[in-house]
């Protein structure tokens, strides 16, 4: 735009060319004005719910704050605290854990695998399809209750079912070897959404590439390992980012299942949350205790903050790893 | 527009202390008694009950708009601490607050959110000396008085009395060793050798059978010397020893078993109701649960069994709390209701009839307008008794509790071995310690 050549003396065109400038100027700025005009749902809700909460909370993961008084400045305390002294972090990291490297995995390999079987079913597609999708309604809460009642280690069908087989059932949510597995048998039977993703994905991928492979001789196995699973591979990565952010994330099932499992009443007090044994205490629900039941925000901020840190950190390292195993069909690359 | 968006987050980020902490420069400080002031006002009162126990209170404040008829109250229930929480937070605190959550008061008294009531009573000449001691212990964070009771619970002992009288046992246990005895003989098991009746669930984070609740019938003490001292008081591994031969007694897994089936605390089918279990430790709002859902129990109240005979007839006393918040548009005539509410010996016993909770003053326990029920009447002398205890007022709510329950269940699990027990409980010193360390330091 600014190579156009000026010939004439500048003395003659130098009102033109300035009027000129003038009106790209004041063009580019209603554009601009226009573009912030159009942006500014988005801008406003960033700033509203993303920006101030994150700056806030960096502020005051700084600061020693009771919800109470105004945020008094203590440095890095609660970094210290968080790593030096606070025993009930690690215990917090090790059950989230947990979830990452088994919950995570079982839920992806369990939603990709009914999807697969829906897409070889020949009839009832449709019905098999809103039975396995319809957990994925269950609000949380309703949920969990629902689970808390079936695995009750007494009065629970499935263990009165199992004493029927001459099996004494376990003690489920009662007991710290099997609250996790419990909630995994609950996010594993929620698992609709991610098995309508799979569905999708693998509709879609492209009938020819298994004729191409039947024809080279590949058996049922090698196509799914051939040509199904890097076709999908976006859709796997996808599963397993979202996966782990809400694994980082979980809180109302263990918040649920811990008040609820113990037989007391639900108090406001956090004497339940963790039950049984510290074995439900996530880092959401550590964090949120310290937050609101402690009036401890300002530690709780500088939590929130590591587990931002975490997260970005396992997000960038499977994003990093997915270049060795994730094919994208459109873009042509590894 | 990338200049824009960098000025954008920066005037957001300068904005965030502003944005903090409500406002502090509200002033509700006394000015003593306003009765004289007869300006009529209408105040607000923020409340944790809900339905029956609502109207209840609201004929509490009936009595007050009566004797104060310059005064109007408006009374909210259904209140949680979270709100009252937030609503101070954002400087829309109502007049006066209740809340069940005693754990608060350090949080809410240490910062100012709740008042100091001292220049007011001082200033009315209320004699604090009404109270019992436990509810004067509970109502304040060290010097700083915030809080005015709104009744109180006492905990004792509850025990079937068909049951008691099958296994030949004449009254209730007085020692922690007679009612490890009678436990084992009112317990009934299955063929299986599942549990069927417990004589006495020795589980704690069950039911009522928490720490705190349990601490008085070894006379336990939670802090010493301002810190936590739970390993320097030998009553708490005398408790714990107890407590732990009478779970393996049952089987832990049976017992845990047992309690997946004994039914919700707050429900007709708890375990005491429905006569699982022949003897538990329990409130003395129970009483009213029994009249209500199963009137047809025969049952028996007494103070809990004892370590120690001194402390026999002692117990675990606790009770609703209320306030004046930061930032009450009407803090004097709020100090009115508040302390009609805790004070007034007639309303304190329509209130303890209605509610089914013990009233909150001395002179209120002769009310002749007080229900005559030998029942109810145990925990009127409980809640009396000289060495009845409470709970620290800490700045750290109930993470001191939770601290030690979280030992517990590990404990009463057989993770933790006997010889470990004394370094477990100076670990959670330690972790209570530093809790209150990062809370602020101070502790009262």
């Amino acid at each position: 735009v600014s190579s156009t050549p000026v010939v004439e003396g500048p003395r003659v065109l130098a009102g033109p060319v300035r009027d000129r400038r003038r009106a790209r100027r004041k063009a580019a700025r209603r554009r601009r004005a226009l573009v912030l005009g159009l942006m500014s749902p988005w801008i406003v809700g960033f700033t509203v719910f993303f920006a101030y909460p994150l700056v806030s909370s960096a502020y005051l993961s700084l600061t020693h704050y009771d919800l109470l008084s105004s945020p008094r400045w203590v440095g890095l305390a609660n970094y210290r605290f968080l790593f030096e002294q606070d025993q009930q972090v690690w215990p917090a990291v090790r059950n989230t854990l947990w979830l990452m490297v088994i919950f995570v995995p079982l839920q992806v390999l369990f939603a990709f695998g009914i999807a697969l079987m829906l897409t070889r079913a020949r009839t009832g597609i449709g019905f098999f399809r809103t039975v396995f999708y319809l957990p994925a309604l269950a609000p949380p809460v309703a949920a969990t209750l629902g689970f808390v009642y079936l695995l009750n280690p007494a009065t629970g069908p499935v263990n009165v079912i199992l004493g029927h087989l001459g099996i004494e059932g376990p003690l489920w949510f009662n007991s710290p070897h099997w609250s996790k597995p419990s909630l995994t048998l609950l996010g594993i039977w929620g698992v609709g959404n991610l098995m309508i993703i799979f569905l999708a994905a693998l509709i879609d991928v492209p009938r020819h590439l298994y004729e191409s492979a039947e024809l080279d001789g590949a058996g049922p196995l090698q196509r799914l390992r051939w040509v199904t699973l890097p076709t999908i591979s976006p859709v796997i990565l996808f599963a397993v980012v979202i996966g782990v952010i809400e694994s980082m994330q979980y809180f109302t099932q263990a918040y649920v299942a811990a008040s609820i499992a113990t037989g007391q009443a639900a108090s406001e007090s956090a004497v339940n949350l963790g039950y049984p044994e510290n074995s439900t205490l996530f880092y959401p629900v550590l964090l949120y205790t310290q937050g609101f039941r402690y009036f401890n925000m300002g530690y709780a901020s500088a939590m929130a903050m590591l587990l931002l840190a975490v997260a970005l950190t396992v997000t960038l390292l499977i994003l990093r790893s997915s270049r060795l195993w994730v094919f994208y069909q459109g873009a042509g690359r590894r | 527009m990338k200049r824009a968006l960098v000025v954008l987050l920066l005037a957001v980020a300068a904005s965030i202390p502003l944005g903090c902490g409500g406002d502090d420069s509200s002033d509700t400080s006394a000015s003593g008694s306003a009765t004289t002031d007869k300006t009529p006002v209408t105040i607000t009162f923020w409340s944790p009950f809900t339905d029956r126990e609502q109207r209840v209170i609201n004929t509490g404040i009936a009595a007050f708009e009566k004797k104060y008829p310059w005064i109007t109250v408006k009374s909210v229930g259904a209140i949680t601490a979270d709100k009252i929480t937030a609503a101070v937070h954002a400087g829309n605190a109502p007049d006066v607050a209740a809340m069940f959550e005693t754990d608060n008061l350090g949080a809410f008294c240490a910062s100012g959110a709740w008042t100091d009531l001292n220049d007011r009573i001082d200033a009315d000449k209320l004699d604090m000396e009404q109270f019992p001691q436990t509810i004067r212990d509970y109502t304040a964070y060290g010097d700083k008085r915030c809080a005015m009771p709104l009744l109180a619970d006492a905990y004792g002992f509850y025990y079937n009395k068909p049951l008691l009288a099958k296994a030949g046992i004449k009254g209730p246990p007085k020692t922690v060793d007679e009612l490890a005895d009678y436990a084992k003989r009112l317990t009934q098991r299955n063929p299986d050798g599942s549990l069927k009746i417990v004589g006495f669930d020795p589980l704690l984070n069950w039911y009522e059978n928490v720490p705190v609740h349990w601490g008085p019938m070894w006379g336990a003490t939670w802090m010493k010397d301002g810190k936590s001292g739970l390993a320097q008081d030998p009553a708490w591994e005398e408790m714990l020893r107890w407590q732990k031969r009478l779970v393996d007694w049952y089987g832990y897994d049976k017992l845990v078993r047992w309690q997946a089936g004994a039914g919700d605390e707050f429900s007709p089918s708890n375990a005491f109701e429905t006569g699982k279990v022949a003897m538990i430790l329990d409130g003395e709002y129970r009483t009213a649960f029994l009249a209500a859902e199963h009137p047809e129990l025969q049952y028996g109240t007494a103070p809990h069994p004892v370590s120690k005979p001194d402390l026999y007839g002692s117990g675990f006393v606790i009770g609703t709390i209320m306030g004046l918040p930061k930032g009450a548009k009407h803090a004097d005539a709020g100090w009115q209701l508040l302390k009609f509410l805790a004070t007034d010996t007639n309303t304190l016993a329509e209130l303890s009839n209605g509610l089914h909770n013990v009233p909150s003053t001395i002179a209120s326990q002769d009310s002749p307008k007080l229900t005559n029920d030998p029942k109810f009447a145990t925990f009127l002398d409980i809640f009396a008794n000289e060495k009845s205890s409470t709970q620290p007022v800490l700045k750290i709510g109930a993470q001191n509790q939770t601290l030690f329950t979280s030992f517990i269940e590990k404990w009463q699990a057989g993770r933790v071995k006997d010889e470990d027990l004394h370094a477990g409980l100076e670990n959670v010193d330690k972790q209570i310690n530093a809790a209150l360390e990062q809370s602020g330091g101070e502790v009262p």
